[in-house]
């Protein structure tokens, strides 16, 4: 049996400690009038962005007029255009990128995108409805820092609970030792699914304002925030079937979980295989409800930031991401237990298993980034692209950095057959990997909330900490509960003696 | 040296392992070991020097992801320049995603058949090649150990029936 140290029990109090302060501290510091906003964006200027204080610059002599113009040039960018074309773009982009481009960044300014090709401007006018939006952005931030880092670690726990549910499904031979620490992990998925719960309840209250189709008059005609296509949409996109579908899929994913640990502890006092062949049913149940769910959950809490555009393998691509985080954890608790002495039937060939998942997941996660970005690109429908555009001008840097955490580097680290058995390696692999992750959530959720006014502060440190925290205790609270080899699976031994 | 060997056959593959282990515990040189089927690890038990196909692979890939680059190149930018997605750019590095799954693709056919290629010239294997293997029974359900003897038949031969051998004879090689 386990038993939760008192080091690690603190370490993870103190970070739900920290975590709290940085997220109260992040929600008190949001400026709340515009005033407050025009400071901030003063002081920008001599800022160390060079790109965003230059934008900023000329926002306030042309407001509008630039933006159009950006988002030519940004167009012709990353079509990589020469001179001549450049022009050509102009013509054709000024009319259909820019709206669309506004219309998603811009919500409470729909009539400004039209108004593009007017020559007469109230510079004034244009001035503070561009600080409102700022300011807008600005008040979202600690709640998108939150929503992130809660998604992310409830993800976490999902992702290992569908590994789990494969190794049972699939009689896997080499798991059942793990079978465990899996479950461990699954015992955040009960605690996470409740906050994240009460966080989608917040917005649909209007407490923020993350989802842009929740706000009031999107689908009335004739109201200033008519949307024409998020009114198309309603019919699946309202708020109360959204909380519906999100009470559904969370309380069947916990469902099995409870389950499925009930039927893993009672197959150990058990005279035959009862319990064990319960289980293989249940979790072949749960994959089919799983992957149905799980797609329409990355549509209702992802997707859905950006209510125009769509993808049709963001489902998986949601999914490559979370599973992939949920395997390099299984495979660092269990690095951390065994260095502590515990599990001792866990071998070299079970750590390396779970690195050749963690390699494989990884590259599969990057057939699907790249999949749904040249798709787009080679289309290149405004409608579409504008997601890649925001990303590649706005968040560049965590947008490809995240392709380099989440592909290149375990790629080039874990290739290696030796390092797949060597726990620091693994280790280090595994933290760059579950940061790119986190970046790769943020660069799903930002753009659409934030805007440009991102940056990693204060309210996503303390947020990533304080989930990281509580994840710690549940997690390892659950290990210390039950033995922590299944004694009586019937792949127990097999499991004991695998041998890669 | 005599050219004599002793063929110990085996009809199991666990049983044949650890033959091929205590064989060479025993410091008896194993000169080859015929199987139906690919044995997993025996290459290690065997003691054999890891196989060097992966370099060749590496070098493969390579030159396949060159050819489809340059071949990409000559193709859509030099002979006859395309306008891809409406971004007539004429670059091939700006265009470069909508190269990137022939340039993979490229890749894994060349490392492939060349892989195959290189793998029968090194084994000495082509078309209307005769067989090799001592034992038809080798390519049905049967393993077979050739162990070389050094004037010491009635020592290995003890030996060898002792490893769970199903049949053990001496054989003049010549």
């Amino acid at each position: 049996m386990y038993t939760f140290s008192k080091g690690l029990k603190n370490t993870a109090l103190v970070l739900m400690i920290l975590g709290l302060v940085g997220i109260v501290y992040g929600f008190l510091s949001t400026p709340k009038t515009i005033e407050e906003v025009e400071k901030i964006v003063a002081a920008s200027h001599h800022g160390n962005h060079d790109t965003k204080a230059d934008a900023h610059n000329t926002h306030e002599v042309v407001a509008n007029h630039h933006e159009a113009k950006e988002e030519v040039k940004t167009e012709a960018e990353v079509s990589k255009t020469d001179t001549t074309s450049v022009v050509d773009h102009k013509d054709t982009t000024k009319t259909e990128v820019a709206p669309l481009v506004k219309e998603d960044q811009d919500h409470h300014d729909n009539h400004a995108a039209s108004n593009v090709s007017e020559s007469k401007v109230d510079a004034e006018k244009e001035h503070k409805e561009h600080l409102e939006h700022v300011l807008h952005q600005l008040q979202n931030k600690p709640w998108s820092a939150l929503y992130v880092a809660c998604i992310f670690f409830m993800l976490i726990s999902l992702g290992v609970l569908a590994f789990y549910a494969i190794q049972q499904v699939a009689q896997a031979g080499w798991s059942p030792v793990l079978f465990r620490v899996m479950q461990g992990i699954t015992a955040y998925l009960p605690v996470g699914s409740l906050i994240f719960f009460g966080l989608l309840v917040l917005s649909a209250l209007h407490l923020n304002h993350l989802f842009v189709w929740m706000e009031d008059g999107v689908t009335e005609v004739g109201h200033a925030n008519y949307d024409k296509l998020i009114a198309g949409k309603s019919g699946y996109l309202n708020v109360t079937f959204w909380l519906v579908r999100a009470a559904v899929f969370l309380i069947g994913w916990n469902l099995y979980r409870y389950m499925s640990r009930k039927n893993c502890l009672a197959q150990d006092e058990s005279n035959d295989n009862t319990f064990y062949k319960k289980n293989f049913k249940l979790s072949a149940g749960f994959l089919v409800f799983f992957i149905v769910t799980e797609s329409i959950m990355s549509w209702d809490w992802l997707m859905s930031f950006d209510p125009h555009w769509f993808s049709t393998l963001f489902g998986w691509y949601v999914f490559a991401s979370f599973f992939v985080s949920g395997i390099t954890t299984i495979s660092m608790v269990t690095l951390y237990l065994k260095s502590k002495g515990y599990l001792e039937n866990v071998n070299s060939s079970h750590i390396h298993d779970l690195s050749k998942f963690m390699f494989g997941i990884s590259v599969f996660w990057t057939y699907l980034w790249f999949s749904q970005f040249m798709l787009i690109w080679y289309a290149n429908i405004p409608e579409e692209v504008t997601y890649f555009i925001t990303r590649i001008n706005d968040y560049n840097l965590p947008f490809f950095g995240a392709v380099v955490m989440n592909f290149v580097f375990p790629l080039l680290v874990l290739i290696n057959t030796d390092f797949k058995r060597i726990a620091p390696i693994i280790v280090g692999a595994g933290i760059v990997i579950l940061l790119g992750h986190y970046i790769d959530f943020f660069n799903m959720v930002m753009p659409a909330t934030v805007g440009d006014q991102w940056f990693i502060g204060v309210s996503e440190i303390a947020s990533v900490l304080f989930f990281l925290g509580l994840f710690i205790f549940v997690v390892f609270t659950a290990l210390s509960k039950a033995p922590l080899t299944p004694k009586r699976n019937p792949f127990i031994e097999e499991s004991k003696h695998f041998h890669y | 040296m005599s050219n004599k060997v002793i063929h110990a056959i085996y009809n199991d593959d666990d049983i044949l392992m650890d033959a091929v282990k205590q064989t060479r515990k025993a410091h008896h040189h194993i000169e080859e070991v015929f199987t139906p089927f690919p044995v997993h690890g025996l290459d290690k038990a065997m003691g054999l020097a890891p196989t060097r196909l992966a370099i060749c692979a590496f070098i493969y890939g390579c030159i396949g992801i060159s050819v489809a680059t340059t071949m990409m190149n000559y193709i859509m930018i030099q002979d006859w320049p395309q306008d891809i997605g409406g971004k007539p750019s004429m670059s091939y590095i700006q265009n470069m995603p909508a190269f990137v799954p022939v340039m993979f693709e490229m890749t894994v056919f060349f490392a492939a058949h060349l892989m195959v290629i290189t793998f029968y010239m090194r084994s000495k294997l082509w078309p209307f090649k005769k067989a090799e293997n001592p034992d038809v029974r080798t390519t049905d359900d049967h393993f077979l150990m050739e162990v070389a003897v050094n004037n010491n038949e009635e020592e290995l031969t003890f030996f060898l029936k002792n490893t769970g051998a199903v049949e053990v004879k001496v054989i003049d090689k010549h």
